[in-house]
């Protein structure tokens, strides 16, 4: 490795020479060079982090108050709620920022989706992206748990019996899960342990997406490589600047739920404590599951149902080899373009069905919107990579960036 | 090529327009409230971790006094720690008052230290370094005074709880407490 201490002097450079910490944040954050025409969907990787960060902490806190024990659980909730200075604070904070960091990660998927982030080089990243998706939402699930509400409760009973669907060992996975023969105590504390437990494994993810992002830096709306400095800007102030303004407008929208609407995307139910006998009339999970949930339920066989609910958070793992189109921004492939935004009002339709009953029309729409959401990825996305024409790609980002800027309007009204 | 002589011309005139006052003035006033926003939310995330409600509600206990004879003691919990109820007797209730304060390491009179003679009330808690004296039961030892005497480091206490012998810099502490009746009292 070329030692680049030579850049420094006196302390910083004695430090460096053995530690690299002055170098490292300047090529990994100062100075680190980024494509000067990124657009505001690429703050929300910066705001997944924070959000990441937020849920640690709060978490944490939760975590010295709450009881993981099935008679003392739900009302170690309450206490936080009731007794505990700031606790209600606390408690929303944690549950409203998991909803938001469903949110900001699912733009951040549909932008990857859109201008074909996954493509070479970044197959890896894209992959450890969807490692972090299947992380967050096991960590998500098991915390709904511990509250141990009427919805906890249930919740937990569906999820776990997902695995009696298979074949033979079925039965015997779900009673290995649940530590006895039914979601009980010692699911409890074994969910409480592992919920704890996954969101530091998140971040050891992430800090290898980040490793990997930064190999090749990061895509951009237009979806060209950098070819020469002229094309990018250095992350300090430029993108620092960026993300702190986006996280300013992200604080809004979350802390506007925390302190005004803190259980709008809640359920009631769940503030019924836990009742081994009696079912809710109505049960549905979270709405970021709904999608899942839908694919689950629209299929008549319990196996089936569970192995294509499983695929479809699977088929993102191959996508780098599903679309091998060459042009990876849609701005440029008029034909993925509109089958994306079909695709992306497509998963909404999923999630609205989700909510509702397994039954009548609801069940015809869940198979259709299905039966889109795979034909897109499995028979869409290969067929289009083989047969669509692209639209010329501008030459290089800087180009592209100033010809919007400055053919248009005069030279000197830029100097004001 | 005539998009390079744009390019420079976009640099320069950036470089030469920049209005270093108002950078200093956003950058001054974003990053105290910055920092101010940021000092309010970790003291009310840290102030979650200091007593609850429910923890500061617990902070009185009545104690019934009739079930201890001349002689004897109770211990009772108060916010999770012992409170030491002595009855004490003549003898004891003598030689605490004789001692002459002067001699004493931390100088407090035994009339200041109870609300009535024959009841003394203390924390269980050696000023030392926190743990519980022994002298509460019969055939403990109670130290060269009569009072307690705490096993730890060897912290002898009288019996009006005064430290007389041992690390320990301070008495054994008074709690707040009153009685309600004649035979019952307060603590909290
Ligand atoms: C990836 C990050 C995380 C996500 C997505 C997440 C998600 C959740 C969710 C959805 C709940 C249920 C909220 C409710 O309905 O009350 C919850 C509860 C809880 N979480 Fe997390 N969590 C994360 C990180 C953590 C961490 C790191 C800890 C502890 C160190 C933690 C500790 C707790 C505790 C103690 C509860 C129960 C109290 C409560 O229900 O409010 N969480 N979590
Ligand atoms: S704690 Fe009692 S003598 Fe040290």
């Amino acid at each position: 490795m070329q030692v680049k201490s030579n850049n420094y002097t006196g302390v910083k450079k004695w430090v460096d020479e053995r530690l690299p910490v002055f170098s490292f944040v300047e090529d990994n954050l100062t100075n680190y060079p980024t494509p000067k025409n990124l657009s505001y969907f690429w703050n929300f990787g910066s705001l997944a982090g924070i959000t990441l960060v937020i849920m640690i902490v709060t978490g944490i806190l939760l975590a010295m108050q709450y009881t993981a024990n099935s008679d003392l659980a739900f009302d170690s909730v309450e206490r936080i709620m009731r007794d505990v200075n700031n606790g209600w604070l606390l408690r929303y904070l944690h549950m409203n920022g998991a909803h938001m960091f469903f949110i900001v990660v699912y733009i951040h998927i549909f932008r990857g989706l859109y201008y074909g982030s996954y493509k070479s080089p970044r197959e890896i990243l894209w992959m450890l992206g969807v490692t972090i998706l299947l992380l967050m939402m096991a960590t998500a699930f098991m915390g709904y748990v511990l509250p141990w509400g009427q919805m906890s409760f249930w919740g937990a009973t569906v999820i776990t019996n997902l695995f009696s669907a298979f074949p033979i060992i079925g039965e015997s996975i779900v009673t290995f899960l649940w530590g006895g023969f039914s979601v009980d105590n010692p699911t409890l504390s074994r969910f409480f342990v592992l919920h704890y437990l996954l969101p530091f494994a998140i971040v050891g993810v992430v800090v290898l997406h980040i490793v990997a992002l930064h190999m090749h830096g990061s895509n951009n709306p237009l979806g060209i490589d950098v070819k020469s400095d002229g094309d990018t800007i250095p992350f300090h102030p430029y993108y620092t600047v960026k993300d702190y303004y986006g996280l300013g407008v992200f604080l809004i929208f979350y802390l506007g739920l925390v302190f005004f609407a803190p259980n709008f995307l809640g359920h009631p139910d769940n503030y019924i404590p836990a009742d081994p006998l009696v079912t809710p009339a109505h049960i549905v999970p979270e709405w970021y599951f709904l999608p899942f949930y839908a694919i689950l339920r629209a299929v008549p066989d319990k196996l089936m149902g569970v192995l294509l609910m499983f695929s479809a958070v699977a088929v993102l793992f191959i996508l780098p080899w599903l679309d091998t189109h060459k042009v990876r921004s849609s701005q440029f492939r008029p034909y993925y373009k509109q089958f994306f935004w079909l695709f992306f009002v497509n998963c909404f339709v999923l999630g609205w069905v989700g909510a509702m009953p397994a039954e009548g029309i609801y069940v015809t729409i869940s198979r259709i919107a299905t039966a889109y959401y795979f034909i897109f990825f499995l028979v869409i996305m290969p067929l289009l990579s083989k047969f669509e024409k692209g639209r010329v790609l501008p030459s290089s980002i800087a180009s592209s960036v100033l010809s919007d800027k400055f053919e248009s309007a005069p030279d000197q009204s830029f100097a004001k | 090529m005539a998009k390079k002589i744009i390019e420079n011309k976009y640099q320069e005139s950036t470089e030469t327009k920049i209005d270093t006052e108002k950078r200093d003035f956003l950058f001054l006033t974003t990053g105290g409230l910055a920092i101010a926003g940021g000092a309010l939310t970790a003291w009310s995330l840290i102030n979650t971790m200091n007593p609850a409600k429910d923890v500061l509600a617990l902070s009185s206990t009545e104690v019934d006094l009739t079930p201890i004879d001349e002689g004897q003691s109770l211990t009772v919990m108060w916010r999770g720690k012992p409170v030491f109820i002595k009855h004490r007797t003549q003898i004891e209730i003598q030689e605490a008052r004789e001692v002459d304060i002067d001699s004493l390491k931390h100088k407090d009179l035994d009339e200041s230290r109870v609300k009535n003679p024959s009841w003394l009330v203390v924390l269980g808690v050696c000023t030392h370094l926190g743990c519980v004296p022994l002298g509460q039961k019969v055939g403990d030892a109670k130290g060269d005074f009569g009072g307690w005497f705490c096993p730890c480091h060897g912290s002898h206490y009288d019996t009006s709880g005064r430290i007389r012998k041992g690390p320990a810099p301070l008495n054994l502490e008074v709690p707040p407490y009153e009685f309600v009746s004649e035979e019952i009292i307060k603590i909290g």
